[in-house]
C-alpha cells in the first residue's frame, strides 16, 4: 500500500525537500511527489493534502515561482522553479539541517557507547 | 502577485488548483495503469490517495493568505443563519447590549458635543479668554480657585492690555440690558456693549448688514446697533427688513446696521441667555467705564499669526506687573488669566460625566451578560464544534468563527443602540432641567455612529473571547466529541468559576448603580426637608421695567416705586408687596465685602456677604423670620441713620455671642457705616443643596429708600417685586400685571415666577440625576438577575448527574435545593462585596460632583445590597427547584 511503513517528516523538513527538488529544474507537483519517494527509497511519501498547501505557501512567500507549460507528453501542468530568494533559503536550511543532523548523530553515538 | 491581486484573482487561483489536482490525479492513474493496474482500480486508488479534497483546498487557500477573507464571508453568513435559528438568544443579546450601547452612545454624544465640541467660531483653537485674577479672595477665609478671585476686566486695564500686547488681538463686551420700546411693544431685552473688533476677533460676521466701524466705537458717534436674528424676526419681520431700521433701546433711537446669525451666543455658550441687541462699547459715557475698580468686561482675544499661548501669557504678565506698580490701589496682587476659550457649561459637565459613567456600567453589565449567555451557548454547541474539529476544522478557524459571530451580534446590537440613542436624544434634551447649554447644536453625527459601532463590535469581541479561549484550549480528537456525555460529572470547576465571575461582576456593577441611586435618593429627601429660610407658599416674584423717562429723574423714580407698590397692595388678593433687587434661588446675586468694629480692615482681609437691597415689608412678603431687633421699615428713609439688617450667619461670624444690635457695619467702599438694627434667619439663597458649600454665606440687607441718589437709576433697572398673595399665585398674576401697567407710563412686569417653582427648580439637578440613576439601576438589576437566572439554570442542568448521585446516596430534596442555592448565593455575595467597594468609590465621586450628597450611609448601601441579594435569590430559585425535583434515576439513566 501507498502508506506502508511511512516515516513522519520532522516539522518544516518538507519545505526544504521541495526546494531541493525544485533546485534541480522546473518541476510539477506530481513529479515532486514521485521524486521524493524514489530518491528516498519510499521512505518519504508525501500526500497531496500536505504537498499542495506547502507548494502554495512557498509560492506565496516568493521562494518558488510557478508557470503553466506543457509536459513531455503535451499536457498542461503547473511547473515550479526556485527563485533567487528560494535558493538562498535552500542553502541556509541545508546548512542548518546538516549541523542538526550531525549533532543528533553525535549524541546518539555517544549514548550507544554507554559513556558517562 | 500582490495580496489584493491574489484576493481578487481567487476564482482563477481556485480553477488553477483544480487543474493542478486533476493533472496530478491523471498522471497517477496513468502511472498505475502502466504498472499493470486495471483502469477502474487505478482511478479508485488515485482518488483515495487524494484524501480529503476540501481540507486540501482550504489549506491551500490559507497558504495563499487570502483564506481568512473568504472564511469571514462564510462566517458572517453562518452567524446570520444562527440569528434565525436562535431568535430568543439573539433577541436577549440584542436588547441587553443594545440598551447599554444606546445609553453610552447618547451620553458620549452629550459629553463630546456639550463639553468638548469647539465653539462655532472661526478657528476656535486660536481663541483665548482673558480675565483678571487676584492672589486673594475677597472673603479672606480661603481662595477658592475660580470663585471669588476671578474677575472681569476693568476698561482701563483692558485698554492697557490692548496697547501693550503684540501677540493678542483683544475684543471686549459688557452686559447691559434695557427696555426696547419700538418697533413693537415695550419689553426688557438683554444687550451687550461690544468693541467694534469683537466679532472679527471671534471670527463671526453679521448675516445681514455689516459690523460696527472703528469710528462708530467712540463717544459721540452716530447711535448704531446690531440686533439678534430673534429680535429682527419678531420686531421687523426679517433680518433684511431690520437693516436700516430704527429701534428704541433704553429710550434712545438706534439705527440697525447688522443682524447676527441665528443661534449666535457671545457669552461662550454659558448658561446665561444670549443678548438680543449689541451697541458699541466706545459710545458708553458711564463713569464706571473709566474706573479701574469696576470689573465689568468680558474679554475675548485671538492669537495673532505666529503667536503662542505661552508667549501671550508672558506678555500679559509683564503688563499686569507694570499695572500693579502703577496703580497699587486697584491692581494689587492682580494679574491676567489667559485661557483657551472653551464653552462655559458650568456644573453640567459633571452631571454629564456621571451619566456617562453610569451608562458605561450598564454597558459592562450587558457585556458580562452577553458573555455568559454566549459561553453557555458555546458549551451547548461543544459537540457541534468538536464534530467540526474532528472533521478537520483548525482550532484557529473555530476561534475565528466564534469571534465573528460575536462581533456580528455586537454590530447588530450597536445598530439597535444607535437607533435607541437617536430616538432618546430629543426626549433627553427636553427632559433636561432648565435646558442643556448648546442643546441646539447637538446631533448624532458620523463620528458618534463610528464610535458606537466600534464600541459594540469591541464589546462583541470581548464577550466572545471567553468562549473562544475555551475552544483554543481544547485538544481536538481527544474524546471532546463526547466530552459532555462521557465526563458524567457535568461541568468541571474551571467552567463554573468562569461563569461565576461573570455573575459576580454583574452583581458588583449593579450594586454600584443601585448604591449611587440610593445615595442620590436619600440626599434628595434630606434636601427637600431642609428649611429654605423663606416661606415659599403663595409668593410671586417678578422683575419690573420702569420707562426711561421715569428713570431719568431720581425723584420721579422713587415716587414711581411707591405708587407701584401702593397699587399692588391695594389689590384684594395681595397680602403684602415689597421690592427687592435679588431674589433667593433665582439667578443674580450681589456679593460685597464688609467689615465691622471700629478698626478699618484691609481690602484683602474683608469678609464677603450677599447684599440685598429691599423695600419695607420685604421680610414679611417672603417670610424671613426676625430673630433680634427689628425689620427694615418706613423709618429707614433718606435723612435717617442708614440701617442694615444682618442674618444669623453673619451675626455669628462677626459678633459671636455678643448682640450685634446698634453696632456699626462698613460696606467695603468706605462710606459712612450702617447701623445694625436687626438679625433675621439665614436664607438658603443658593438653593438647599448648594448653600452649605457656598463660599459666601453671610447675608445683609439695606433699605432701597436709603440708597444714595447716584445709585437709584442703576438699582431701579434691577429691582423686582415680591408679592405674598391670599389666593393661589396663578390666579393673581393677571391682576398684578394690570396693577403695574396702570401707572400709565410704560411700566411692565417680566420674568414672573413663583418662589415655590424656584425652590422646586433648585433641586432639578439632583432630581434628574436620581431619575436617571434610578432607571439605570433598575436596568442593571434586571440584567443582573437575568444573568443569574440563566447561568444558574445552565449550571444546575449540567450538575444534574452529580446531584442524581447525591440523591441516590441519600441526600434529601432540601439538601439538593440548598446546595444549588448556596452555590449561587456564594457567587452573588462575592459580587456584593466587590460592589460595596465600588459603591464607596462612586460615593466619593458623587460627593465631588453633586452638591449636597451625603457621605456613605451604611444603611443605604446595606439596603440596596439586600434588595440585590433578594432579587438574585429569587432568580436562582427556579434552577434550585428544578434540580431538587428532578428524578435522580432518570437523570442518571440519561447520561
Amino acid at each position: 500500500m501507498d502508506d506502508a511503513a511511512k516515516t513522519e517528516l520532522p516539522q518544516g523538513t518538507l519545505d526544504l525537500l521541495i526546494l531541493k527538488i525544485a533546485a534541480l529544474g522546473p518541476v510539477h507537483g506530481y513529479a515532486i511527489a514521485q521524486r521524493l519517494q524514489q530518491i528516498s527509497h519510499d521512505v518519504v511519501q508525501v500526500r497531496q493534502g500536505t504537498l499542495y498547501p506547502a507548494l502554495h505557501r512557498l509560492e506565496y512567500r516568493g521562494l518558488l515561482a510557478a508557470e503553466w507549460k506543457a509536459t513531455d507528453t503535451g499536457r498542461e501542468a503547473k511547473f515550479y522553479k526556485l527563485t533567487a530568494k528560494g535558493r538562498t533559503q535552500l542553502e541556509r536550511e541545508t546548512r542548518s539541517w546538516e549541523r542538526l543532523a550531525l549533532a543528533v548523530s553525535l549524541i546518539l553515538q555517544c549514548g550507544g557507547r554507554g559513556a558517562l | 502577485m500582490s495580496w489584493l491581486g491574489r484576493l481578487l484573482g481567487r476564482r482563477k487561483a481556485e480553477d488553477e488548483l483544480e487543474r493542478e489536482l486533476a493533472f496530478h490525479r491523471e498522471e497517477q492513474v496513468s502511472d498505475y495503469i502502466s504498472a499493470g493496474t486495471e483502469r477502474r482500480e487505478a482511478e479508485r486508488r488515485a482518488r483515495w490517495a487524494m484524501g480529503d479534497g476540501d481540507g486540501l483546498r482550504e489549506a491551500c487557500r490559507d497558504a495563499r493568505g487570502t483564506g481568512w477573507v473568504e472564511d469571514l464571508g462564510r462566517d458572517l453568513r453562518h452567524g446570520l443563519r444562527l440569528w434565525r435559528r436562535q431568535p430568543g438568544f439573539t433577541a436577549i443579546v440584542f436588547v441587553t447590549l443594545g440598551l447599554g450601547i444606546g445609553l453610552t452612545t447618547l451620553m458620549a454624544t452629550l459629553v463630546q458635543q456639550v463639553i468638548y465640541k469647539p465653539l462655532a467660531f472661526g478657528h476656535p483653537e486660536r481663541l483665548v479668554s482673558v480675565q483678571e485674577r487676584t492672589g486673594y479672595a475677597p472673603n479672606a477665609t480661603a481662595v477658592v480657585e475660580g470663585w471669588g478671585n476671578i474677575w472681569g476686566l476693568t476698561y482701563p486695564n483692558y485698554e492697557d492690555a490692548v496697547h501693550g500686547s503684540r501677540s493678542l488681538e483683544l475684543g471686549a463686551w459688557s452686559r447691559e440690558g434695557d427696555i426696547v420700546s419700538e418697533p413693537g411693544s415695550a419689553e426688557y431685552v438683554l444687550g451687550d456693549e461690544v468693541t467694534a473688533n469683537l466679532f472679527p476677533v471671534l471670527g463671526v460676521a453679521p448675516m445681514a448688514g455689516r459690523n460696527f466701524l472703528p469710528e462708530e466705537d467712540r463717544v459721540g458717534a452716530a447711535a448704531v446697533a446690531i440686533v439678534s436674528d430673534n429680535l429682527a424676526q419678531s420686531r421687523f419681520g426679517s433680518a433684511r427688513a431690520a437693516v436700516g431700521g430704527r429701534v428704541n433701546f433704553g429710550g434712545k433711537l438706534y439705527t440697525v446696521v447688522g443682524v447676527m446669525p441665528a443661534g449666535f451666543d457671545l457669552n461662550g455658550y454659558t448658561t446665561a441667555d444670549p443678548a438680543d441687541i449689541y451697541t458699541p462699547l466706545g459710545q458708553d459715557t458711564s463713569p464706571n467705564l473709566q474706573n479701574r475698580g469696576r470689573h465689568m468686561l468680558g474679554v475675548a482675544a485671538r492669537l495673532r499669526p505666529g503667536a503662542t499661548l505661552a508667549g501671550a501669557r508672558q506678555e500679559l504678565e509683564v503688563i499686569a506687573r507694570r499695572l500693579q506698580a502703577q496703580y497699587p490701589a486697584t491692581n494689587k496682587q492682580r494679574d491676567f488669566l489667559v485661557q483657551p476659550w472653551r464653552a462655559d457649561v458650568g456644573s453640567v459637565s459633571t452631571s454629564l460625566w456621571l451619566m456617562l459613567a453610569a451608562a458605561g456600567l450598564v454597558l459592562l453589565i450587558g457585556c458580562a451578560n452577553a458573555a455568559s449567555l454566549t459561553l453557555t451557548r458555546a458549551l451547548a454547541r461543544e459537540p457541534e464544534l468538536a464534530m467540526r474539529a474532528a472533521l478537520g476544522a483548525g482550532r484557529g478557524r473555530l476561534v475565528r468563527q466564534c469571534l465573528t459571530e460575536c462581533a456580528l451580534l455586537g454590530a447588530g446590537s450597536g445598530l439597535l443602540g444607535y437607533g435607541l440613542a437617536a430616538a432618546g436624544l430629543p426626549l433627553f434634551l427636553a427632559a433636561w432641567p432648565g435646558g442643556l447649554p448648546r442643546a441646539g447644536e447637538i446631533s448624532l453625527n458620523g463620528w458618534v455612529l463610528a464610535a458606537a459601532l466600534a464600541a459594540s463590535v469591541g464589546s462583541g469581541l470581548i464577550f466572545g473571547l471567553a468562549p473562544a479561549l475555551r475552544l483554543q484550549g481544547r485538544k481536538p480528537g481527544r474524546g471532546s466529541l463526547f466530552a459532555r456525555g462521557s465526563s458524567g460529572r457535568g461541568l468541571a470547576g474551571g467552567k463554573r468559576r468562569l461563569h461565576g465571575s461573570f455573575v459576580a461582576a454583574e452583581v458588583a456593577l449593579a450594586l454600584i448603580l443601585l448604591g449611587a441611586a440610593g445615595m442620590l435618593g436619600r440626599t434628595l429627601v434630606r434636601l427637600q426637608s431642609l428649611r429654605l429660610g423663606v416661606d415659599t407658599r403663595n409668593v410671586v416674584s417678578a422683575r419690573v421695567a420702569l420707562p426711561d423717562a421715569v428713570l431719568a429723574d431720581t425723584g420721579r423714580t422713587r415716587a414711581a416705586w411707591n405708587d407701584l407698590l401702593r397699587r399692588l397692595r391695594a389689590l384684594p388678593e395681595v397680602e403684602t408687596a415689597a421690592m427687592v433687587d435679588t431674589v433667593p434661588l433665582r439667578e443674580g446675586n450681589n456679593p460685597s465685602s464688609y467689615w465691622t468694629g471700629t478698626t478699618p480692615v484691609p481690602d484683602d482681609k474683608q469678609p464677603t456677604a450677599l447684599t440685598t437691597t429691599v423695600g419695607a415689608d420685604y421680610f414679611q412678603s417672603v417670610g424671613i423670620p426676625l430673630l433680634q431687633g427689628r425689620y427694615l421699615d418706613e423709618r429707614d428713609r433718606m435723612g435717617t441713620t442708614p440701617a442694615v439688617v444682618i442674618d444669623e450667619v453673619l451675626a455669628h461670624h462677626a459678633f459671636g455671642n455678643r448682640s450685634p444690635i446698634g453696632q456699626p457695619l462698613h460696606l467695603g467702599m468706605g462710606n459712612d457705616p450702617l447701623t445694625i438694627v436687626g438679625v433675621v434667619g439665614h436664607v438658603r439663597y443658593w438653593g438647599p443643596a448648594a448653600d452649605d458649600e457656598s463660599p459666601v454665606r453671610d447675608q445683609l440687607y439695606y433699605a432701597f429708600d436709603q440708597l444714595p441718589d447716584r445709585f437709584v437709576k442703576r438699582w431701579s433697572q434691577l429691582m423686582s417685586v415680591t408679592v405674598r398673595t391670599r389666593v393661589p399665585p396663578g390666579e393673581a398674576i393677571g391682576d398684578l400685571r394690570a396693577a403695574v401697567g396702570a401707572g400709565g407710563s410704560g411700566e411692565a412686569l417680566y420674568e414672573v415666577r413663583t418662589l415655590a417653582a424656584l425652590a422646586h427648580g433648585s433641586l432639578d439637578q439632583q432630581r434628574f440625576l436620581l431619575f436617571l440613576f434610578g432607571v439605570f439601576a433598575g436596568l442593571a438589576l434586571i440584567l443582573a438577575c437575568g444573568g443569574v437566572y440563566a447561568v444558574q439554570a445552565m449550571l444546575a442542568q449540567q450538575r444534574l448527574p452529580e446531584l442524581g448521585v447525591r440523591v441516590a446516596l441519600g441526600a434529601g430534596r432540601g439538601d439538593v435545593f440548598w446546595l444549588v442555592m448556596r452555590q449561587s448565593l456564594g457567587v452573588v455575595l462575592v459580587g456584593l462585596a466587590l460592589g460595596a467597594a465600588g459603591a464607596l468609590g462612586a460615593n466619593t465621586l458623587l460627593r465631588h460632583a453633586v452638591a449636597g450628597v451625603d457621605g456613605v450611609q451604611a444603611a443605604t448601601l446595606a439596603g440596596m445590597a439586600l434588595v440585590l441579594l433578594a432579587a438574585a435569590a429569587a432568580a436562582s430559585l427556579p434552577a434550585a427547584r428544578r434540580a431538587s425535583h428532578a428524578d435522580p434515576m432518570r437523570t442518571l439513566r440519561q447520561k
